[in-house]
């Protein structure tokens, strides 16, 4: 049962993960895509998660932590160059 | 090893010990300082003293320390019959030198300076007339061409010096060059670099069909050195060194090396055709030449520069005989060489020191104004003209007595008549040395009223015609001494006996007609000079000058197609021989079938594959706007961590996206300074060629990685699995070859990383203090920003997120040698937590309360790390060996301690202060760009809430 939940939550992230390139691409806002690549990142942490569930390790959770502790930082340098164009002033 | 080898190690080391001391010395005054350069010489004098008894007895003392002995290069010492005579040479001269150019340098010259590279020179020197080992040799051999060029270009301030000086490091160096190559063949052929080994396997060494390219290679080498047409005219325009040098290195020392190897080489090498068609030719063509062209110069240093290539041909040719007596010859004849000549570059220095010019058509009747150094100098002359009763003449007649019964290709006169010819020419020379010199009126147009220099100046070349004299009158007091040295030379035990008086001979015959003949020459040498300026002849400066010309042009050629500062053509160029290089492995055979089937393609992977190949696509596309090319960017960054992840390496991973998110932030930093859009530099035509080679450069490393994941591949990963724990006490494979089995390439890369940091600041810092600074104070940033400069949400976010991030870095530092993790991304880890300090509260608020310098840090780091791996050391072990060990801290459990993990802090703290350094340095960019700097942590104070608003309601 467990399985089948797991392909199914995979294929959600998956085709999220699509949405976002398609968002990347096309635009038109750089904040749509700066937002796109950040949801791309959480979709990517999710995978990483279901990942480890469904190879019972505790390893890929480690990993998908770090991943979120330092994947939002460039965002926010995205974000910070978009509004003050400087990241560090 | 007895006492006498530790005194042939102590000779051979005191001149390099002793070249530390005058520049220190100059400071107590010149007398000081030449006495001190003195005194090694005369240590070393004396120790050669102690030993010249046994060695005259027909010992060989010998002296042996490994060096390298995988390469076969050992530290081995021995002195011989010759090298007794090449030492006492080199340091006797050498002594006279130093008294020398005490009185000849001016006060104006740095004294200490001079003794140093006088004293490195003599060291060479002495290593090569004693080195046991020919890679040693070669050593001394190169140390020699590098101090005579420090020599040569003393005064700096004098362009003819430093040409001279180039000039002959070009050739001597380019001929050392090949005798690396001769010399190495030659110890592949014996299977031994000793020399002493070498020289007992002669017959091996000439049977061998690796001798006539060991041959060639070794003389030139030797050619170069000594001065050997058609190498010969670096010696000339060696003569811008000081006279002392030219006296030192040029008449007695350094020019013979060529000729001491020579002679050192001739039980192995000589003996053949080849040998006596190479060297006698090159000798004898030298010899005349040198002699010819001796008699028009008008420098006096340039007629003895001449002279003396000459005479190192008369001595090349006596050894290319290849005859016992002229080995004979030629051993006593650079005795008689040294003398003579020496006093009279020191005679020429002189007379240059007190007329103040050496043109020889400027001086003549200076024997009334300097008697003594007129008296000197004729006696020298007359000796290297060849006249009787003087030492010179002695030789010389061997010389001739030699040449007048050598056949050239079945000839059995053009021997005998060449070197009359140049025996002719060397008496007319130095006829004209002396009469047009110190003969003739006493003029009244010299640049400077001449008279006889104090005696310290005239002492040595005074005491070396003692010598001409002595030993052209008593020619047996040399007997012991050429007998030892020409036996060294020729391997066998000889006994010559030398006299004035040889009975009616060839050679008397042909001494008359040269005598006769050089008078004469003397006599119509005013017509002749005339002929000889308006013949055309080629100057050597200018053709090797054209020929360096040359030289550096195609190379620069070479450069500019291959690497012209586009990084485009260095990439296409390299990528394209990768390809072919590739190409070539793949047809030339060796691959075997495919063993591996086929995997399945899962769909998320697949969905990672579109994803990486549409992003790879978009930076194509989006490359102009380079904001745009980076998010894109940051797509591949995260699919390939990811990637690493599925693939069971999270450290790969957790290391991919650190670096990602710090690179990122670079950029950003980076970008705001620069054009937001690339410019179109690019034609059409080229953009196509470009994707053609990147296209068939992918497909091709595609194809690679295709063709390893079809086969079973034998890989080192089985070993590293095997020994981690084992061999490193980690059971993290990957964190073990980082800090143990690869320790080193781990060590090299932190240094290079710290460079890298450092050259980035100190760029920053040149760039911001020259024209871009400048440029960069007027840009205008007006663009539409936001006003909040530092966001209440994100200071609070991230003072938060500090602490956490930290001990989430400890702990991934901490448990790296087990799990994934380690001093790599924990370094990252903790650099992005202080980064996101700097982006939230700004740069100067964040500094002031940074108490480390990252400089220090980088410092510390590749310390820490190089003293971990020296502890090794003192266990005995080889550097960087890791020792672990478990240990119990009571309310801990068992806790594994490992000197790895302190290596791994030297890594953490390199990456971490490399990180922050970089950013910092960017980030002062803004500093300079004008700025303001913000001195609270955020620019919306919460406490301003609850006071009432300035004249506003309530």
């Amino acid at each position: 049962m467990i399985d089948m939940a797991l392909y199914f939550a995979m294929g959600c992230f998956g085709v999220g993960l699509l949405f976002n390139l398609y968002r990347i691409a096309v635009g038109p806002q750089a904040a749509d895509r700066i937002l796109a690549l950040d949801t791309m990142v959480i979709n990517v942490i999710a995978l990483i998660v279901l990942y480890g569930i469904q190879g019972g390790t505790a390893t890929y959770y480690e990993a998908s932590m770090l991943v979120a502790m330092v994947g939002f930082v460039s965002t926010v340098a995205y974000c910070r160059f978009l509004l003050r164009g400087d990241i560090i002033e | 090893m007895g006492d006498g080898s530790n005194l042939l190690v102590i000779i051979a080391l005191l001149p390099f010990i002793g070249a530390l001391v005058p520049g220190w010395m100059i400071r107590a005054g010149r007398n000081a300082c030449a006495t001190f350069t003195a005194v090694p010489t005369v240590l070393a004098l004396v120790m050669l003293g102690i030993l010249a008894p046994d060695v005259m007895r027909g010992e060989v003392i010998q002296a042996r320390f490994e060096w390298l002995p995988q390469l076969g290069l050992s530290a081995s010492f021995f002195l011989d019959g010759l090298g007794l005579l090449f030492a006492g040479m080199i340091l006797g001269v050498g002594l006279l030198i130093i008294l020398y150019a005490r009185f000849y340098l001016s006060g104006d010259d740095p004294m200490g300076q001079f003794y140093t590279y006088l004293l490195l020179f003599q060291g060479a020197m002495l290593g090569i007339v004693l080195s046991d080992n020919i890679l040693l040799l070669l050593v001394f051999w190169e140390l020699t061409s590098l101090s005579s060029f420090l020599l040569i270009g003393y005064w700096k301030h004098l362009p003819e010096g430093r040409q001279g000086a180039r000039m002959a490091l070009a050739v001597t160096g380019s001929g050392g060059l090949a005798m690396i190559g001769g010399m190495l063949i030659l110890g592949n052929i014996v299977g031994s670099y000793d020399l002493t080994d070498i020289l007992a396997s002669g017959d091996l060494i000439k049977s061998s069909e690796w001798y006539l390219p060991a041959l060639i290679l070794i003389l030139l080498g030797a050619f170069t050195k000594s001065a050997q047409f058609p190498f010969h005219f670096w010696l000339p325009h060696a003569m811008a060194a000081p006279t002392p040098v030219s006296a030192y290195l040029h008449s007695a020392t350094m020019v013979k090396a060529g000729v001491f190897l020579m002679a050192r080489m001739w039980p192995a090498l000589a003996g053949t055709e080849a040998w006596f068609y190479i060297v006698a030719t090159v000798g004898l063509i030298t010899m005349v030449l040198g002699a010819v062209i001796a008699l028009f110069k008008d420098d006096l240093k340039a007629l003895l520069a001449f002279s003396t290539v000459s005479h190192l041909g008369l001595l090349t040719m006596l050894l290319g005989f290849g005859t016992t007596a002229a080995a004979v010859a030629a051993v006593f004849h650079i005795i008689n060489h040294l003398t003579f000549k020496a006093a009279l570059f020191m005679t020429a220095g002189i007379v240059d020191h007190e007329a103040h010019t050496r043109d020889i058509k400027r001086l003549g009747g200076l024997a009334k104004l300097m008697p003594i150094t007129a008296t000197i100098g004729t006696i020298a002359a007359l000796s290297m003209a060849g006249i009787p009763l003087f030492n010179g003449f002695l030789s010389k007649e061997m010389m001739l007595e030699e040449a007048s019964h050598t056949y050239w290709f079945e000839n059995p006169w053009i021997v005998p008549a060449l070197a009359t010819l140049g025996a002719l020419f060397s008496v007319a020379y130095s006829l004209r040395f002396i009469f047009h010199t110190f003969g003739g009126p006493v003029r009244d147009d010299y640049p400077h009223k001449p008279h006889d220099p104090p005696f310290g100046m005239y002492a040595a070349p005074a005491l070396l015609v003692v010598l001409v004299v002595a030993i052209g009158v008593m020619p047996f007091l040399a007997d012991n001494l050429v007998a030892v040295a020409a036996s060294a030379v020729a391997g066998e035990a000889l006994h010559p006996h030398l006299k004035i008086w040889h009975g009616v001979t060839p050679a008397l015959f042909m001494s008359f007609a040269a005598i006769g003949g050089g008078i004469v020459l003397l006599l119509i040498h005013r017509p002749l000079d005339r002929v000889w300026i308006a013949a055309p002849r080629p100057e050597a400066k200018a053709i090797f000058d054209k020929l360096l010309a040359l030289l550096v042009g195609a190379t620069r050629w070479i450069t500019e197609v291959t690497h012209n500062r586009s990084i485009t053509r260095y990439l296409a160029i390299f990528t394209v021989a990768s390809v072919a290089l590739g190409y070539a492995a793949w047809t030339g055979g060796g691959m075997s079938a495919p063993s591996r089937e086929m995997l399945p393609v899962p769909p998320l992977v697949g969905l990672g594959f579109v994803l990486l190949i549409v992003g790879a696509a978009s930076v194509v596309l989006f490359h102009r706007n380079r904001f745009r090319a980076l998010v894109v960017l940051s797509i591949i960054g995260l699919m390939v961590s990811a990637g690493f992840v599925y693939l069971s390496a999270p450290d790969l991973a957790l290391t991919q996206i650190s670096v990602e998110t710090v690179t990122i932030m670079l950029l950003l930093l980076a970008l705001h300074f620069i054009p937001k859009e690339t410019p179109r530099e690019t034609r059409v035509g080229k953009k196509i060629a470009d994707g053609v080679v990147a296209l068939v450069a992918g497909t091709g490393v595609g194809a690679l990685a295709y063709a390893f994941m079809r086969r079973d591949v034998d890989t080192i990963s089985g070993f590293h699995l095997d020994n981690s724990y084992a061999g490193g006490g980690g059971n993290n494979v990957v964190n073990v070859i980082l800090v143990d089995f690869r320790g080193y390439d781990t060590y090299g890369e932190i240094i290079v990383l710290g460079i890298a940091g450092l050259i980035i600041y100190a760029l920053m810092q040149a760039l911001l203090g020259g024209p871009a600074g400048r440029k960069l104070r007027n840009t205008d940033f007006t663009r539409d920003l936001s006003r909040d400069r530092h966001p209440l949400m994100m200071v609070v976010a991230t003072r938060v997120m500090m602490p956490i991030a930290v001990m989430v870095g400890i702990y991934i530092f901490l448990r790296g040698h087990n799990y994934p993790g380690g001093g790599f991304v924990a370094g990252l880890v903790i650099a992005i937590a202080l980064l996101m300090q700097y982006m939230a509260s700004g740069f100067a608020w964040t500094q002031s309360r940074q108490r480390i310098q990252y400089h220090a840090m980088i410092g510390f780091g590749v310390v820490i790390a190089g003293l971990t791996g020296a502890g090794s050391w003192l266990a005995g072990k080889p550097f960087l060996t890791s020792a672990f060990g478990y240990f119990e801290f009571p309310p801990i459990e068992e806790f594994e301690l490992a000197t790895a993990a302190l290596f791994d802090l030297g890594v953490f703290l390199t990456v971490l202060g490399a990180v922050m350094l970089m950013l910092f340095s960017l980030s002062r960019i803004a500093r300079y760009a004008g700025q303001s700097v913000n001195l609270e942590p955020m620019d919306y104070d919460p406490a301003d809430r609850v006071k009432p608003l300035e004249g506003g309601k309530e």
